[in-house]
């Protein structure tokens, strides 16, 4: 039985943390995303859960004593946001390579400087490469939805990689919405107990974990992660369908509005995409054919389902809320414009910088955005298509 | 979208504008409707202007955006009617709310022409006299329930004790203060 709620996404996602009663959670608090373990202490001081909480004194202590619970045997993770992100920086590289299925609670906020608490995907975008899953929400709905997901994804023998369940800071994690939970019992037994094949603390089998690798085995090692990687898609497909049977709500690797017969769309990552589903609502109204394709799979890059759901679009606007200082965009819009070109699309693409240091963004915003993509379609040109979204010049 | 309801709220940092606003998405969501609450942080300090946001709607809320064009203002603190501009895009069929010791009369001529219905509350007086120490949130809670007409009285007051009675499970003692606000805040807004 659902239960009908009204949550911060911060305390969405600890609450999906109490329902999977998790073995180890090493935490160091870093604004916006401090309450998740805030709440999940007040979990464990009040007997709910029976986790291993360990209070540390930074976030490349909390990854690694993640890292080293999970080499363990254990099913662990952390939160952060940001800078703390990136004080784990070696860390994420060595939960992938090691192939401990651990997960990261992230909430997204501005890397510094100049120095900005508020929301952009700048840490987990230069987190792209380290070798995680990575998954996003646009509301607290989907950010605890993701989080019951999570470790079923990340365990699943033929995956065996670290997690990370992103979300918008302030945004999202410090809102207040309606959302419906599951039952307790219903998480327990959808997320399962974890067995590992492979531990540190089985005597049974001795072994080692994260041992230096000589240059006659690292290539190997790395294809393997990204063997592992390609099994990603398909695990999240099968994960969000069981979930649908439990849930009623229906997952995939992204999620198409109005998309099927969309002459303009959007492709975007985050809470922005519900204030896009109310442009589109309004342009639809006026017989606009607007459309939008929100990731939420972005590790993996599920390149050729994108390409193939942005075929028949006459234009399209990549919408990265984080630069790439590539003097041509971002890298959403790197990723979908390579996956377009791939395809042989005849889109015109053109990618947009928007919501840096939470930069709001509005419903009007993103009107403006279909009015220069059916401008695009009509000059037959994409012009410019390194854009920024409401900056002052 | 006729149906939505939208709220901002000025306060200056610590008075407790963010709470209140997440108390009425809270006793919003009691009665069955969809509900936002949220913040707009800024650099957090003790007595900087902070904004804060509802929307209640009978359909699902999607925007993620602040609120230009609210219904209704709460202004919990009226040293901000000068230094912030309280009435940017706030409706002429909406409402502004003040908590101050001031005449309608001496508050008009600081909204900068609003042209709809202007609402007063001396927070202070009924904090004081209910809890004996200055929490605006409270009496100004109370007020924007009845000046927006979100909910009866009485469900208000049933949901409010049932929230504060978990909020302030620690310590109950300021339940009845907090109460006797509410119900005094009903009757002194005008």
């Amino acid at each position: 039985m659902a239960k009908r709620d009204r949550l911060s996404g911060n305390e969405a996602v600890a609450i999906a943390l109490r329902q999977i009663n998790p073995d180890v959670f090493p935490a160091f608090p870093i604004t916006p995303s401090t309450e998740i373990p805030q709440y999940f202490a007040s979990f464990v001081a009040n007997g709910q859960v029976d986790t291993e909480f360990i209070p540390v004194e930074s976030e490349h202590s909390s990854m690694s004593a993640a890292i080293g619970a999970s080499a363990a045997g254990a099913r662990s993770l952390t939160a952060t946001s940001s800078c703390g992100l990136a004080y784990m920086w070696e860390e994420l590289y060595i939960a992938a390579s090691n192939r401990l299925p651990l997960a990261l609670a992230l909430v997204n906020r501005a890397l510094s400087g100049p120095i900005n608490i508020n929301c952009d995907h700048s840490d987990s975008m230069g987190a792209r490469d380290s070798g995680w899953i990575q998954i996003y929400a646009e509301n607290n709905q989907e950010a605890y939805d993701n989080m019951v997901q999570a470790y079923r994804i990340s365990e699943h023998k033929d995956v065996r990689l670290p997690i990370m369940i992103c979300q918008d800071g302030f945004i999202t994690s410090h809102a207040v919405e309606n959302m419906e939970l599951l039952e307790d019992e219903e998480v327990r037994k959808f997320v399962g107990e974890y067995e590992p094949e492979n531990y540190l603390l089985n005597p049974d089998c001795p072994m080692a974990v994260g041992p230096y690798s000589i240059t006659d085995y690292y290539m190997e090692a790395k294809r393997n992660q990204a063997e592992g990687m390609k099994h990603v898609s398909r695990v999240v497909l099968d994960v969000a369908k069981e979930f649908a049977e439990v849930s009623g709500r229906e997952y995939g690797l992204f999620e198409e509005y109005c998309m099927e017969d969309a002459d303009f769309a959007v492709v975007m990552i985050g809470s922005a995409a519900g204030t896009t589903k109310d442009a589109i609502d309004g342009l639809r109204a006026k017989g606009e054919k607007a459309g939008l394709l929100k990731i939420r799979l972005y590790r993996p890059f599920p390149a050729e389902e994108i390409a193939r759901a942005l075929s028949h679009v006459k234009a399209v606007a990549i919408m990265d809320r984080a630069e790439g200082y590539t003097n041509h965009g971002g890298p959403l819009g790197a990723d979908v414009m390579a996956a377009l070109f791939r395809a042989r699309s005849e889109a015109l693409a053109v990618n947009y910088i928007y919501g840096l240091g939470g930069r709001d963004v509005r419903v009007e915003d993103m009107e403006h955005i279909f009015t220069a993509l059916k401008q695009i379609a009509k000059d037959g040109d994409a012009g410019e298509t390194y854009r920024y979204l409401g900056i002052r010049e | 979208m006729s149906n939505l309801t939208e709220i901002r709220w000025h306060g200056r940092g610590g008075q407790g504008a963010k709470t209140a606003a997440l108390l009425l998405a809270d006793v919003a969501f009691q009665t069955g409707k969809y509900v936002q609450g949220f913040p707009e942080y800024g650099p957090e300090r003790m007595g900087a202007p902070i904004t804060a946001y509802n929307r209640i709607s009978d359909k699902m809320i999607r925007v993620h955006s602040n609120i230009y064009d609210p219904q209704y203002v709460v202004v919990v603190d009226e040293s901000l009617l000068e230094a912030v501009d309280v009435t940017a895009g706030l409706k002429k069929d909406g409402a502004i709310l003040v908590n101050t010791q001031r005449t309608k009369e001496e508050i008009l001529p600081h909204l900068k022409g609003y042209e709809g219905e202007v609402y007063i509350i001396d927070a202070h007086r009924v904090s004081m006299a209910t809890m004996g120490r200055y929490f605006p949130n409270t009496p100004m809670l109370a007020a924007i329930v009845k000046v927006a007409g979100i909910m009866e009285e009485e469900t208000f007051l049933r949901e409010m004790k049932a929230s504060f009675s978990h909020k302030f499970a620690g310590k109950p003692e300021v339940i009845d203060g907090n109460m006797a606000a509410l119900k005094m805040a009903f009757q002194e807004v005008r």
